[in-house]
């Protein structure tokens, strides 16, 4: 994975002390909160509703084991003891006390890390597919044009004052783990009918108050006119997008109101007039940055299941039901893709202890080539584990609670930290995501239903991507009463969809209700091996909406 | 208001003169993008150097061939986080070729000033005695670059090509 040399390492550092001076002048009184809000923004310090939230950037969702101990320490010295792992891949601690910001950002430099425009109307953290290298499916690792987005991004002079934020997931597999299509830009990895791979640029999607699809703009770019490219478009936003209503402020509303044609014309005429400037990568720096993602000294195993794992898997219940739903496919015979749940019943789904923490990094040590991946979904990835070492691996979770296995499953649920930590929430997520948690607490009946993909927002941002879900909860506010509306057959795969609306919102009890009601009629609907989204396709909301509403 | 000109705290030999006002045909003067398009035909035939005003919502693509007659180009901040203004300087820089003095108006913060030297901005009007200072520790604040812009600061990417190339000439 990605080193910093010396010049990345100084970045960090001089931003720092930036930051440290400018916490002095606010300390002092002579910045005003207004005149330090955007200062503080810009290095991911958000004030909430009880304490100052730290948001780390960990681009890409790429993390070594030495990193994640350096969160864990800093979750003891700064924070209580607790990290949220957030839908953007990274880490927020919620309780951080100004004067000692600055130090737990230099504690973050020592590891290759920061909170740099994690925050702010700017470019943020990259995303990209969890399972980036590892993946059998994969065309070519994603991680490399992350990271020539992230020093491009990183500090750009002109696009530092966008109209508002603006995020980029780059996929490297036709199964798109990475939700390109609701992202401002998406850019999806294929080849062309020449064999040269390249990229799809999709731009304008987006959820929030105003969701939308992106839509293409460029069948295929070839690699090295990314950054032209990515700067074409990103300069035709800044001079064109809205900047009179901050809720029309995204590109994915320039898009709409100027119409897909009128914004192509405009990017691809910028293209053409920097497309042979110094943006153009050279091969060398391609091949320079690709070397960071070498793939790890695998072991040459024979392909097809290790017999070690074909014995727990037959004998051990519990192994065998963590296994089936925690583990993926690797590239590489003999390996697995581990994903470690962090979705354990009545814990906030994305929070992991100091000494979860520390006890991931050790197993990614000893088992995974101490590489370790956040997910957008808000849990944790083992990347390369032999299928060998997976009862060893499932034990050792198990030791500190992390072998929940319900990876897709009902309770595997994306949740915003809503009303009890966010000023904006107009209700709570996570208590609900726990109530409905314990609701397919049953695990017979939740590896029956199968695949479900729930998603919390307690506001209309859609912090939570409930858009996206395959039942999607919106938390409204009825006249200082917590409701919430669901929305069915979303999803942010390769057939990218927003969910529709159900119908008037419900309470909180009637919703945990109304959920098992909604996935017993899929259950009653469904055709042979129909997750919920293909029967919900198939059939279309009506059976649904009849299930809930007709009784009232 | 003081300026600050080429890191240094100048005098401001231009006068801004509104729209409408007598335009004095003896002394530099910075007038109103409008003004400019209204009167263009008499303007042209001005002697004493000209300076111009742009709105942060201006065409700066159909400005842009004109830039060169005018001694002075002032953008405008109306808001710190109102960042039209840095992709106009640099498409006057890079793409047609300006190389009178680009000022940056309005909401100038020195937070912001490194930024706007990268995008081109040479003239800051900024309303602080220590202008010259922050203006220095602004600058200073970052040693190292990513993005190429044209203002003539080596990258990061050109020190690592370097680096390989060096490593090549070893072997």
């Amino acid at each position: 994975m990605y080193q910093y040399d010396q010049l990345d390492q100084r970045i960090v550092e001089e931003r720092v002390a930036q930051f440290s001076d400018q916490v002095k002048r606010r300390l002092s009184g002579e910045l005003s909160e207004d005149e330090f809000k955007p200062l503080r923004l810009q290095n991911g310090l958000y004030l909430q509703l009880h304490a100052y939230m730290l948001r780390v950037a960990i681009p890409y969702g790429t993390l070594s084991s030495k990193q994640l101990r350096g969160l864990a320490q800093i979750a003891c010295k700064y924070d209580r003891g607790w990290g949220h792992f957030t839908t953007r891949q990274n880490l927020q601690f919620n309780w951080i006390r100004l004067e000692q910001a600055p130090d737990a950002l230099a504690d973050l430099a020592r590891v290759q890390m920061h909170a740099i425009q994690t925050s702010g109307n700017c470019i943020r953290n990259t995303t990209t597919d969890q399972f980036a290298g590892a993946a059998h499916d994969e065309i070519e690792d994603p991680r490399v044009w992350c990271e020539i987005i992230r020093q491009w991004s990183t500090f750009h002079p002109e696009f530092s004052f966008l109209p508002r934020k603006f995020k980029i997931a780059v996929t490297g597999s036709p199964n798109d783990r990475a939700a390109v299509r609701v992202h401002d830009i998406g850019l999806r990895m294929h080849r062309n009918d020449a064999g040269e791979v390249g990229f799809e640029v999709i731009v304008g999607g987006g959820l929030g108050r105003t969701p939308f699809i992106g839509k293409t703009i460029r069948d295929f770019l070839p690699k090295q006119d990314l950054l032209s490219y990515l700067e074409a478009i990103l300069r035709v936003y800044n001079l064109f997008g809205r900047r009179d209503n901050m809720f029309k402020a995204r590109i994915k509303i320039l898009v709409h109101e100027i119409g897909i044609e009128a914004m192509r014309e405009k990017v691809e005429a910028e293209f053409a007039a920097i497309r042979d400037s110094a943006l153009r990568l050279p091969e060398e720096t391609i091949a320079q940055i690709a070397a960071h993602f070498a793939p790890p000294p695998f072991e040459a195993l024979p392909a097809g299941i290790a017999p070690e794992y074909a014995q727990a898997f037959r004998t051990d219940f519990d192994f065998g039901l963590w296994a089936r739903r925690n583990t993926a496919r690797h590239k590489q015979p003999g390996y697995a893709i581990v994903t470690i749940s962090l979705k354990k019943e009545g814990e906030p789904p994305g929070d992991a202890s100091a000494e979860q923490m520390q006890a991931i990094a050790d197993i990614a040590d000893r088992y995974s080539f101490g590489e370790i991946r956040v997910t957008h979904e808000q849990n944790l990835v083992l990347p390369h584990v032999k299928q060998a070492d997976l009862p060893a691996v499932w034990r050792a979770l198990k030791a500190y609670e992390l072998a929940t296995p319900n990876v897709g499953l009902a309770s595997d649920i994306i949740a915003c930290p809503g009303l009890d930590y966010c000023a904006l929430a107009n209700a709570r997520s996570i208590p609900l995501a726990q109530q409905i948690a314990r609701r397919f607490r049953n695990w017979e009946r939740a590896h029956d239903i199968g695949e479900l993909k729930i998603k919390i927002s307690g506001c209309i941002n859609a912090c939570g991507h409930h858009h996206v879900g395959h039942i999607g909860i919106l938390g409204v506010d009825k006249a200082g009463e917590e409701f919430y509306q669901l929305t069915l057959g979303g999803s942010a795969d390769d057939s990218a969809a927003l969910g529709d609306i159900l119908g008037p919102a419900l309470n909180q009890a009637r919703t945990v209700d109304a959920i098992d009601t909604l996935v017993e009629t899929y259950l009653q609907l469904r055709r042979g091996k129909e997750r919920f989204l293909d029967t919900y396709r198939r059939v279309g909301l009506q059976p649904f909406k009849e299930a809930i509403y007709a009784a009232a | 208001m003081p300026l600050l000109k080429q890191g240094h705290v100048v005098e401001d030999i231009w006068v801004k003169v509104e729209d409408g006002d007598y335009l004095p045909d003896d002394r530099p003067a910075l007038i109103s993008h409008a003004r400019w398009e209204a009167e263009r035909d008499t303007l042209q035939k001005r002697n004493a150097p000209l300076g111009i005003l742009l709105p942060n919502t201006a065409d700066i693509l159909a400005f842009g061939p004109e830039a060169g007659r005018f001694g002075v180009i002032a953008l405008q901040f109306p808001k710190f986080s109102d960042g039209r203004a840095y992709s106009q300087a640099r498409l006057l820089r890079e793409r047609f070729g300006y190389r009178g003095e680009l000022r940056a108006t309005g909401n100038v913060l020195r937070d912001q000033l490194l930024h706007m030297h990268r995008a081109g901005f040479d003239a800051f009007e900024i309303p602080r005695d220590d202008a010259a200072e922050v203006f220095a520790k602004a600058l200073a604040s970052l040693s190292v670059f990513y993005q190429p812009t044209g203002d003539g600061r080596v990258t990061a990417r050109d020190l690592r090509l370097r680096h390989l190339l060096r490593e090549e000439a070893a072997e």
